[in-house]
């Protein structure tokens, strides 16, 4: 059946309504990542800063929409030119694309795969801001974000997806985003931390999480959005490889889960709340780029194995004294390099594509060619990041100042508190706030 | 006259006002309240980065009442408030100079 509908594409591609269909619900579920990724990252800083976290992540579903349907896709898949970078006009505001348009070989629209695609690109961004809690302007993230996905995160795409990409044409195997997500927003976050430097306080301060169960609630949101990420990146399900990628999503979201519980229970005396989520999350960024290539037991495997190293990763930055806030290089850098060459390791050759691993047949061959994916695209959004940030520093200045940071960066940037906590504990305090006080005004334009 | 103040965990809340209406007592006044004793709170652990939790979660609970039922009080406070374990708190007592109800304006024992 599915050579048929192979052939059948070959002659001349037809749309069909179940992929459609499908791919559509997964556009939707993998936009459900960003707001839950704002909730991930929103509870684990402190309450003075909680709605500049989910505002960061937030704002990206507005300024990365409009920048991919402006020039984003067609920066990211149109016409290949020099293996770099794509353009095609007939993209530039989606403008002269068919409502029934198929790419050859492609049984979905054009403008489903743009959604899709469209859905990555916001949050990727909002990845990198975990690194930056507390410190960074929001006119000056924003504008980050507007040069990064130019610079950075629509070129990468094309490397490793678009027709005629280099690390696409080498043979790169990046199934959902290990590399053009995780890595690129993980060394991102490295860059720009390197430049903007660490918190008020940090490592002197308490910055305890405010609300684990607001990070729970992320990483649930985070886990069901991935399954339209993971399952949705065959672009549709003719041949079944699609929910093999779904089933190994939840098995090696387990088993990471699992890993990183078992190795603080060991180090830390405790299953914790907070252990529990972020190995889930490293378990999802590990299989992201392998779930396609590995078999369901290869899934625990770099599951656990992700779930393990990312554990151990998260303490680097009290050894090397960086400040990765909410440790996106210690979750998505590691976890996306380990899943990115477990796949040189662990391909069947049986799912996504014949190339078979180390454990499977296969010699060195796969693995050589992944580290070159990892470390091009590592290197590549590392530096330019740095770049940008420290350009954006030097003008518009990066941080708040010293004194708004240590008050709460909410008040100051978005003039608004995340909590009322006037009227807890009862009657006095709820009269107080209710009687006209002198020093609250309400401001009234003329 | 005496006031009597407790300072106990806060889940002890319920058994301590029971235990002082069944003795009758009329009123009391419950604050939220935090602090450390020699135990020094606890520790927390995120991702493996801990934090020492000095201020603990306590509740201050007072009580006015006539010289005669002081002792008798705490020994009540005190065997409802005690779980044996460390951070159960401390019951103290001190005297009042004078009492006023605001709506009647009587004073000392009838005040209440």
């Amino acid at each position: 059946m599915a050579s048929a509908i192979t052939t059948l594409a070959a002659d001349a591609p037809t749309l069909s309504a179940a992929n459609t269909g499908f791919m559509l619900i997964c556009s939707a579920l993998v936009m459900l990542m960003t707001p839950g990724l704002a909730f991930f990252y929103g509870g684990m800083v402190r309450v003075k800063s909680s709605l500049n976290m989910l505002m960061m992540s937030f704002i990206s579903l507005g300024i990365v929409t409009i920048l991919w349907v402006l020039y984003g896709f067609s920066l990211a898949f149109g016409t290949d030119s020099g293996s770099l970078i794509g353009w095609n006009s007939d993209y530039v505001g989606l403008s002269g694309i068919g409502i029934t348009e198929l790419w050859d070989g492609y049984t979905i629209p054009v403008y489903v795969f743009a959604v899709f695609q469209l859905m990555f690109a916001v949050i990727t961004p909002a990845l990198i801001s975990g690194a930056l809690a507390d410190r960074v302007k929001f006119g000056a993230w924003v504008l980050f974000t507007a040069l990064w996905v130019t610079v950075v995160y629509f070129p990468v795409a094309h490397w490793v997806w678009g027709a005629g990409g280099w690390l696409f044409e080498l043979g790169v195997i990046d199934f959902a985003g290990g590399t053009a997500v995780h890595i690129n927003a993980g060394a991102a976050a490295l860059g720009v931390i390197l430049v903007i430097g660490k918190r008020v306080g940090f490592k002197k301060d308490p910055m305890r999480p405010h609300s684990l169960p607001l990070v729970m609630l992320g990483a649930g949101l985070l886990w069901f959005g991935w399954f339209g990420f993971n399952a949705g990146s065959w672009l549709g399900n003719d041949d079944g490889v699609g929910a093999v990628m779904f089933v190994n999503t939840q098995v090696a979201t387990a088993a990471a889960m699992l890993a990183w519980l078992a190795y603080e229970k060991l180090r830390h005396g405790s299953f914790t709340t907070l252990g529990a989520a972020s190995g889930a999350v490293a378990g999802l960024v590990a299989i992201t780029p392998a779930g396609g290539a590995v078999s369901p037991l290869g899934a625990i495997a770099v599951g656990a194995i992700a779930g393990l190293l990312c554990a151990m990763a998260v303490g680097l930055k009290y050894k090397f004294g960086y400040d990765d806030s909410l440790d996106v290089i210690g979750v998505h850098l590691v976890g996306g390099v380990v899943g990115s060459l477990l796949v040189g390791l662990f391909a069947t050759g049986g799912v996504q594509s014949d190339v078979a691993g180390l454990f499977y047949g296969g010699g060195l061959e796969q693995l050589g060619k992944q580290a070159i994916g990892v470390f091009a695209v590592l290197a590549y959004s590392l530096v330019a990041s740095a770049l940008l940030a420290f350009l954006l520093d030097k003008t518009i200045g990066m941080r708040v100042s010293e004194d708004d940071e240590v008050a709460g960066i909410d008040q100051v940037e978005h003039a608004e508190t995340a909590y009322d906590f006037s009227g807890a504990g009862g009657g006095a305090a709820s009269r107080s706030t209710a009687s006209p006080a002198p020093s609250v005004s309400k401001k009234v334009d003329a | 006259m005496k006031l009597i103040t407790a300072i106990v965990k806060p889940h002890k809340l319920d058994e301590i006002k029971e235990a002082l209406q069944a003795f009758g007592v009329q009123g009391l006044t419950v604050t939220e309240a935090s602090g450390y004793g020699r135990q020094r709170g606890h520790t927390e652990v995120y991702r493996g980065a801990e934090y020492q939790v000095d201020l603990v979660p306590k509740i201050r609970i007072e009580v006015l009442v006539d010289d005669s039922d002081a002792e008798e009080l705490i020994r009540v406070i005190v065997s409802a408030a005690a779980t044996g374990k460390i951070g159960d708190g401390k019951v103290w007592s001190v005297p009042v100079d004078s009492v006023v109800r605001v709506r009647t304006g009587e004073r000392g024992a009838d005040a209440l």
